[in-house]
């Protein structure tokens, strides 16, 4: 634990923030010196990190290769029945310790010079250590239990397996907050999850454009035109954005509002009369009370880069990690429980075709980071704005708000370290609407 | 005919639609009561039953068409498959199990030509009266990872 020294890295260029969180840098997403910034401060900081599900290491033995940031992780749970999580490299010239994504071992041996660590990550053993008829070997004062990989402090939330790199991270109860932990205790609190299927779908663009996407409840029903092509009437929903007191956790949530279904059977709301396309197989949508509650949808973040979803009854969580200042690979492990029922499991195999890389609302998603990240291809000096719903990051009745993506930026911001600056006002930019004419006359400013 | 023979053409048929023809004749390479799933061999070899794309219903395979027509945003892009030859691994009555390696490329608009996919497909067919059409089919990618999306079927 010692080596856990948290924030080591200066402040994060000679950059500054934009005073007001409407706005947001395009140099944040461009600048290879931000990436490797991000890399220290946040996946390396005072933060925690999603791992992998306690239920992908239901035996002793058991392990997970994984990532905080572009750092591989191992977890593993020892047959003392604990959960442990070390780096995935050696400390002996650093190569990969475990290179199989879930497995089980009893210990982990380096193929390049056959070092052995524990499931706990100690070293255990040293090949020719002692050298070979009494010539070379290790000198005797190397201490095995000096050499090892780093330890993380670990966090386990309803199953959920966090990790981190600090030791100046506070408790996962304070860091996530009441609202969050309440939420997730929502989705997985007293049930045993089961993995039916893991995906990984890589982004052509810089992970906090997929984050910022997660956290968008405004674009939801705009890019996204499954429901509303197919004339599926999801009722007047009521529901929210919660934002957390630091910022970077969110949840957005709407619920099927019952005293409007009741007038008419919820089936036939379904199908709107004058839509002339419908699902030729509706039952993709039949499903049930996730926990017994109306809400049909959750999608819940925790900074800087997971996602816990409930849609309808598609449950998953995803894992955001950055690969290059313009490449993100994203996780999916879709779950089931132990207590579903045969057709409880059905519905969700049916409904995990609305999410994931060919997702019917989500497969936008997967290209709509790319355009941004294409689009602002020459604008590092310019920003984005997202005043929708005003100026704060705090938590509303209204999901026609960017208030979790301001919320984000908030908690980023703060992270990095960077100072704030007031932006110049829009007319003083240059570049606004002048036009320049060469002729063969020579040049006249227009 | 021999099985193999009818497999081969309806695979031929099958890969020309989604490459060169119209998506709304996909659905009807299969039979009325037939599943389709796009997995990878990660998942495959585990057992893990969920899919990228999967149906138990020839209606849900129409769905997906009718979404990528009339719903879903993504950037214009095709496909080119190639395939290797059918490999029959059993046959009772009318019904053939076979498995047939792919390679799928993309080409995104008007730009590159990538390298989309490789895999198998696991599949189950019905042959009758030399014509063959798909009960099951699971499209098993070899690597884990999809780029971007997958919005054309496999």
């Amino acid at each position: 634990m010692d080596r856990l020294s948290g924030t080591t890295a200066g402040q994060a260029r000679d950059r500054t923030w934009p005073r007001s969180l409407t706005q947001v840098p395009y140099w944040a997403f461009q600048d290879e010196a931000v990436y490797r910034a991000e890399q220290e401060r946040l996946f390396h900081g005072p933060y925690w990190s999603y791992l992998c599900l306690e239920a992908e290491l239901a035996k002793p033995g058991d392990f997970c290769a994984t990532f905080i940031g572009e750092q591989p992780v191992l977890v593993t749970r020892d047959v003392d029945g604990e959960v442990y999580a070390f780096e995935n490299r050696c400390a002996h010239r650093g190569a990969l310790i475990a290179m199989a994504d879930h497995g089980h071992a009893r210990d982990f041996t380096c193929v390049y010079h056959a070092w052995t660590y524990n499931l706990q990550g100690d070293l255990t053993a040293v090949a020719f250590a002692e050298g070979i008829g009494g010539k070379g070997g290790m000198p005797p004062e190397f201490c095995m239990a000096k050499h090892g990989p780093r330890k993380l402090r670990l966090a386990v939330v309803h199953g959920l397996v966090f990790g981190s790199l600090s030791n100046e991270v506070p408790d996962i109860e304070e860091y996530l907050g009441e609202e969050i932990l309440d939420r997730i205790d929502r989705v997985l609190g007293g049930r045993r999850p089961v993995v039916l299927g893991r995906f990984t779908q890589m982004l052509p663009n810089n992970w906090k454009l997929y984050v910022e996407n997660v956290k968008d409840s405004y674009h939801a029903s705009i890019l996204h035109l499954f429901f509303t092509t197919f004339g599926i009437n999801r009722l007047s929903q009521r529901g929210g954005i919660i934002v957390d007191s630091s910022g970077g956790h969110h949840v957005s949530y709407s619920a099927i509002d019952r005293s409007a279904a009741a007038s008419t059977e919820y089936s036939e709301q379904r199908i709107r009369s004058d839509s002339e396309y419908r699902l030729a197989d509706p039952s993709l949508l039949e499903g049930f009370s996730e926990v017994g509650d109306d809400i049909t949808l959750q999608i819940l973040s925790v900074f800087p880069g997971f996602v816990l979803q409930q849609i309808q009854n598609s449950v998953a969580v995803r894992q955001i990690l950055p690969r290059s200042v313009e490449r993100t690979k994203l996780n999916w492990t879709y779950l089931g429980f132990e207590s579903d029922t045969e057709e409880q499991r059905l519905v969700r195999l049916k409904q995990a075709n609305l999410v994931g890389p060919a997702g019917y609302v989500s497969m936008e998603d997967g290209g709509i980071g790319g355009f941004v990240q294409r689009g602002i291809a020459g604008a590092s000096g310019e920003y984005a704005t997202v005043q929708m719903g005003g100026e704060s990051a705090a938590s509303s009745e209204s999901r026609v708000t960017e208030a979790s993506v301001r919320g984000f930026w908030k908690a980023y911001r703060g992270a990095m370290g960077y100072d704030l600056a007031d932006s110049p006002p829009d007319d003083t930019r240059p570049g606004r609407h002048r036009r320049a004419r060469v002729s063969r006359a020579g040049r006249e400013d227009a | 005919m021999d099985n193999s023979v009818a497999i081969g053409r309806a695979q031929a048929r099958y890969v020309r639609c989604i490459d060169d023809g119209s998506l709304d004749d996909w659905p009807g390479f299969f039979t009325e009561d037939c599943r389709y799933r796009v997995t990878t061999a990660d998942n495959h070899r585990r057992g893990l039953p969920a899919g990228l794309i999967w149906a138990d219903t020839k209606g849900m395979l129409h769905d997906r068409v009718s979404a990528l027509r009339e719903a879903n945003i993504y950037e214009p892009h095709s496909y080119r498959h190639m395939l290797g030859q059918p490999a029959i691994l059993a046959e009772s009555g009318g019904e053939v199990e076979s498995e047939t390696s792919f390679l799928v490329l993309r080409i995104t608009g008007g730009g590159p030509t990538d390298v989309f996919a490789s895999g198998r497909y696991v599949d189950r067919y019905v042959v009758r009266d030399g014509e063959a059409l798909l009960r099951e089919r699971v499209v098993v990618c070899d690597s884990s990872e999809i780029d971007t999306l997958l919005a054309l079927p496999l």
